[in-house]
């Protein structure tokens, strides 16, 4: 009994740990006083003026259009690569998996300015591109790294009776191993997805002097204050992302508790 | 078949090559050339015995061990609760512990900040209990707190994700053969859990060791590690090449880091967190 509470409690307070800035956020997004320290009383205002700050809206396009193409980009490059990887001589795939594995076990400082002296090297103009190309780079890794675990998994026998039953090699794949695969290749696509709206090293130093993504604009608002706008939209985002992954988790909940029945 | 389907990696062998290989020649380029005259050097890489970057590495990797140390110490018994408890299922728990990576990283940063004050909600708490205040932020400890808080989930899951695999009936082996619960622990539990509490430490550390940010923005402007020095060079004083040497050196404690920790992985099997 004591033993259940205690680690309740420290299951409660590392949640509490995690979870405490965030709560900061919004009430700060709520805060009549601009400053950070002081709470000025109740507010909407943010809210509604963050929506008529051209710089905050055009930092949130990019910052979505880069998720969002990266995110796709690498789940496409990053699938096919898996499969190929896969169908590699030993020898090979371990040479190719080390290079996989190189920009996430590197420091992210390190890839970004090793990306920035190419881009300069080429003379290749540091905009959007640039960003997403760097964000493409990263995020292969962890399309492959979830790709791989489902191929791993799936028989050759099921797309070898397809074979034998007369699909062609690719309707055997469409039909047979991309559904097996598929789990994997979306958990791979929302990681990059996520890693992508959370990037903050990679972009600014990839980035030219136009292109501000909300990492890169909170950065550079650090020394003078964070416009309280920020707080707003964060705390928008979060929230839809709360509430998108309750959906998910009670649709899920419903269907197994439908399977067991 | 095989042979065709090799080809679906040509793409990303492109890709690798232009972004992944050539970026890092071209580091190690910069890194032993001069920035006068392009002529070979060792002076960039040797920048690192400045007593302000030996300082700065110094700092980093001291910070940083202690921060892994901390989140390792954190993590594998929350992992422990959470296999045993069985809490909904392995998704739930990413889930949770992913969330509050959808607060832009800099805010919750920053957000820190607040809480640490001299002025702030911790403090405030504080005083109204009567105790005595707490007073890191600027300090080297606001920075330890940073990345514990920073980089604490991608400890929790490689450790919860190999725990949760080992299968029940091992558990069960060993008390039926008279090993008490310490026992089980120290001799199946912990080692079946090597892969996934080095993967743990590894995603810690390195972030940890290279981090600009959290130290920039908690430990105000007088603390410096070498991740501030590196981003200095490269933005405001334009040394690139000093950068890119002082890079090099920081590669080395990474792969020095990673080779020591890799030892005790026996089974090398690896772990991810995804």
């Amino acid at each position: 009994m004591v033993k259940k509470w205690c680690s309740n409690f420290y299951i409660g307070l590392m949640i509490f740990f995690l979870y405490a800035p965030i709560l900061v956020l919004v009430v700060l997004s709520f805060n009549k006083s601009k400053s950070r320290s002081k709470w000025g009383g109740f507010t909407l205002q943010w809210y509604e003026r963050l929506f008529s700050d051209e710089e905050i809206i055009s930092a949130l396009t990019n910052t979505l259009l880069i998720a969002l193409l990266s995110a796709l980009i690498a789940t496409l490059i990053g699938t096919l690569a898996a499969i190929g990887i896969n169908s590699m001589k030993s020898g090979t795939r371990t040479l190719m998996m080390t290079i996989t594995n190189i920009p996430m076990l590197n420091a992210e400082i390190v890839t970004g300015i090793s990306l920035m002296l190419v881009f300069v090297a080429v003379n290749f103009a540091r905009g959007f591109a640039s960003v997403l190309i760097g964000h493409i780079t990263f995020n292969i890794p962890y399309v492959i790294l979830s790709v791989m675990p489902k191929l791993r998994q799936t028989s050759r026998v099921t797309y070898e009776a397809a074979r034998d039953l007369g699909a062609s090699s690719f309707m055997a794949f469409v039909k047979v191993v991309l559904p097996d695969l598929f789990p994997g290749i979306f958990s791979g696509f929302l990681l990059s997805f996520t890693m992508s709206m959370d990037d903050f090293v990679i972009t600014h130093f990839t980035r030219g002097a136009s292109v501000h993504t909300l990492s890169t604009k909170i950065y550079a608002e650090v020394r003078k204050g964070v416009k309280p706008e920020m707080y707003a939209l964060s705390t928008l985002l979060f929230a839809s992302v709360l509430i998108l992954l309750v959906i998910i988790n009670r649709r899920d909940a419903h269907q197994e508790k439908l399977r067991k029945e | 078949m095989n042979n065709r389907k090799r080809w679906l990696a040509a793409p990303y062998t492109v890709w690798m090559a232009a972004f992944i290989v050539i970026p890092l020649v071209l580091i190690v380029y910069y890194g032993l050339t001069s920035n006068k005259d392009g002529s070979f050097t060792l002076e960039n890489i040797l920048l690192i015995a400045e007593p302000i970057n030996r300082k700065a590495l110094w700092l980093a990797l001291k910070l940083s061990f202690i921060s892994t140390a901390i989140c390792l110490l954190l993590a594998y018994p929350l992992a422990m609760i959470l296999r045993n408890r069985k809490v909904g299922n392995g998704s739930f728990i990413t889930m949770v512990f992913m969330l509050p990576m959808w607060m832009n990283f800099l805010l919750r940063t920053i957000a820190w900040q607040n809480l640490l004050e001299k002025t702030g909600v911790i403090n405030a708490v504080l005083e109204f209990l009567h105790l005595p205040l707490l007073n890191i932020i600027n300090t080297p400890y606001a920075i330890i707190l940073g990345m514990v808080y920073n980089f604490l989930p991608f400890m929790i899951l490689p450790i919860y994700n190999t725990l949760v695999k080992i299968d029940q009936n091992v558990i069960n082996a060993a008390r039926d053969l008279g090993a008490n619960s310490f026992q089980t622990f120290l001799h199946v539990m912990l080692p079946l859990s090597v892969p996934g509490i080095i993967s743990g430490i590894t995603m810690v550390f390195v972030p940890s060791l290279t981090t600009f940010v959290i130290s920039k923005i908690l430990g105000g402007s007088k603390i410096v590690l070498i991740g501030n020095v590196i981003e200095q060079q490269f933005k405001t004083v334009n040394n690139w090449n000093a950068g890119s040497g002082l890079s090099l050196v920081l590669m080395v404690f990474i792969l020095i880091s990673m080779a020591l920790v890799n030892k005790y992985d026996k089974n090398s099997e690896g772990a991810g967190v995804w």
